[in-house]
C-alpha cells in the first residue's frame, strides 16, 4: 500500500537531484532548472501532507509556491539575459566581478 | 502501482535533466518530469494542483525557459574542462557538491525511516473540490493572495527593467 512515506521518499530523492544539479552543472539555465526541480519536490511533499491530514491547506500552499516560482523564473531569466549580454557566456565561473 | 510508474518517470527525467549537455533537452525532459508529477497529484486526489501544474509550470514557466534558451542561442556548456568529459563526471569541487547532495538524500531517508514500519497509508478522502479550495483561498488566505499579486507585479516590473537596462546604456 502506497502511503505518505513513499511520497516523502520520492520528494527527498527529487530534492537531492535538484541539489546535485545546482552543485554539478556549470550553466546558469540548468542551475535555474535544478531550482525548479527542488521547488517541485517540496510541492509534492506539501500535497502529500495535505492528503494525509485531509485539509486543503497543502494544496493552497502549492498555489503560492508556484506563484513564487513563476516570479523567480521571470526575474532569474532576465538576469541571465543581462549577464549573457555582458559577457557572452552562461558559465557562472566567468562572473567574478564581485570576487575579492 | 501507478505510483511507481510516475515516480520512476519523474526520477529518471529529473536525472537526465542534470545529465544533459544541451539545455533544450534539459527543458523538454523537465516538462516530462512535471507531467509525471501531475499524475502523482491526481493519485493524491488533488486534481486542481495537477491541472495548474500542467498549465502554469509546463505551459508557462517552461516555455519561458525554452524561449530564453533559444533566444540566447548558446546551447552547449562552455567550460575549461575537456569537452569529452561528461558534466556529471568532473573532478574537484563539483564532485564534492554531488557527494553533499548524496549525503542530503541519505540523511533525509534515514530521518524518514525513523518513523518505523508505518507507511502512513492515507485514510479518508482528500479535499478534491475546487470550490473548497477557492473558498479557503479567498477567506483564510486573502492577505497572502493579495501579497502574491504584488509580488507578481514587482517581478514583472523587475524583469522588464533588467532586460532593458543594458540596451539603453549602450545607446547613450
Amino acid at each position: 500500500m502506497v502511503g505518505l512515506t513513499h511520497y516523502l521518499v520520492l520528494s527527498a530523492i527529487l530534492f537531492a537531484i535538484g541539489t546535485a544539479g545546482v552543485f554539478v552543472r556549470k550553466n546558469l539555465i540548468t542551475i535555474l532548472l535544478s531550482i525548479e526541480i527542488m521547488l517541485n519536490a517540496v510541492n509534492l511533499s506539501f500535497v502529500a501532507f495535505g492528503r494525509a491530514l485531509g485539509t486543503a491547506d497543502g494544496q493552497i500552499i502549492v498555489f503560492f509556491v508556484m506563484t513564487v516560482a513563476a516570479a523567480e523564473a521571470a526575474v532569474g531569466l532576465a538576469i541571465v539575459i543581462g549577464l549573457f549580454r555582458h559577457r557572452e557566456s552562461l558559465n557562472p565561473d566567468t562572473f567574478t566581478a564581485l570576487k575579492w | 502501482m501507478l505510483f511507481y510508474l510516475f515516480a520512476a518517470v519523474a526520477v529518471i527525467a529529473s536525472l537526465l535533466v542534470i545529465a544533459q549537455r544541451n539545455p533544450v533537452y534539459s527543458v523538454l525532459l523537465l516538462i516530462a518530469s512535471f507531467g509525471a508529477l501531475s499524475g502523482l497529484y491526481v493519485l493524491l486526489q488533488a486534481p486542481f494542483v495537477a491541472v495548474i501544474q500542467i498549465i502554469v509550470y509546463a505551459g508557462a514557466i517552461m516555455v519561458l525557459f525554452l524561449f530564453v534558451v533559444m533566444l540566447l542561442n548558446a546551447p552547449h556548456e562552455e567550460t575549461q574542462h575537456d569537452e569529452r568529459v561528461h558534466p556529471l563526471r568532473r573532478a574537484g569541487p563539483m564532485r564534492f557538491g554531488a557527494i553533499l547532495a548524496g549525503a542530503l538524500l541519505v540523511e533525509l531517508i534515514w530521518a524518514l525511516s525513523r518513523s518505523g514500519g508505518d507507511t502512513g497509508a492515507f485514510d479518508g478522502g482528500g479535499v478534491t473540490s475546487v470550490r473548497a479550495l477557492g473558498q479557503s483561498l479567498f477567506t483564510d488566505y486573502a492577505f497572502a493572495f493579495e501579497a502574491t499579486s504584488i509580488l507578481i507585479l514587482v517581478a514583472m516590473v523587475g524583469a522588464v527593467v533588467l532586460a532593458r537596462a543594458e540596451r539603453r546604456g549602450a545607446d547613450d
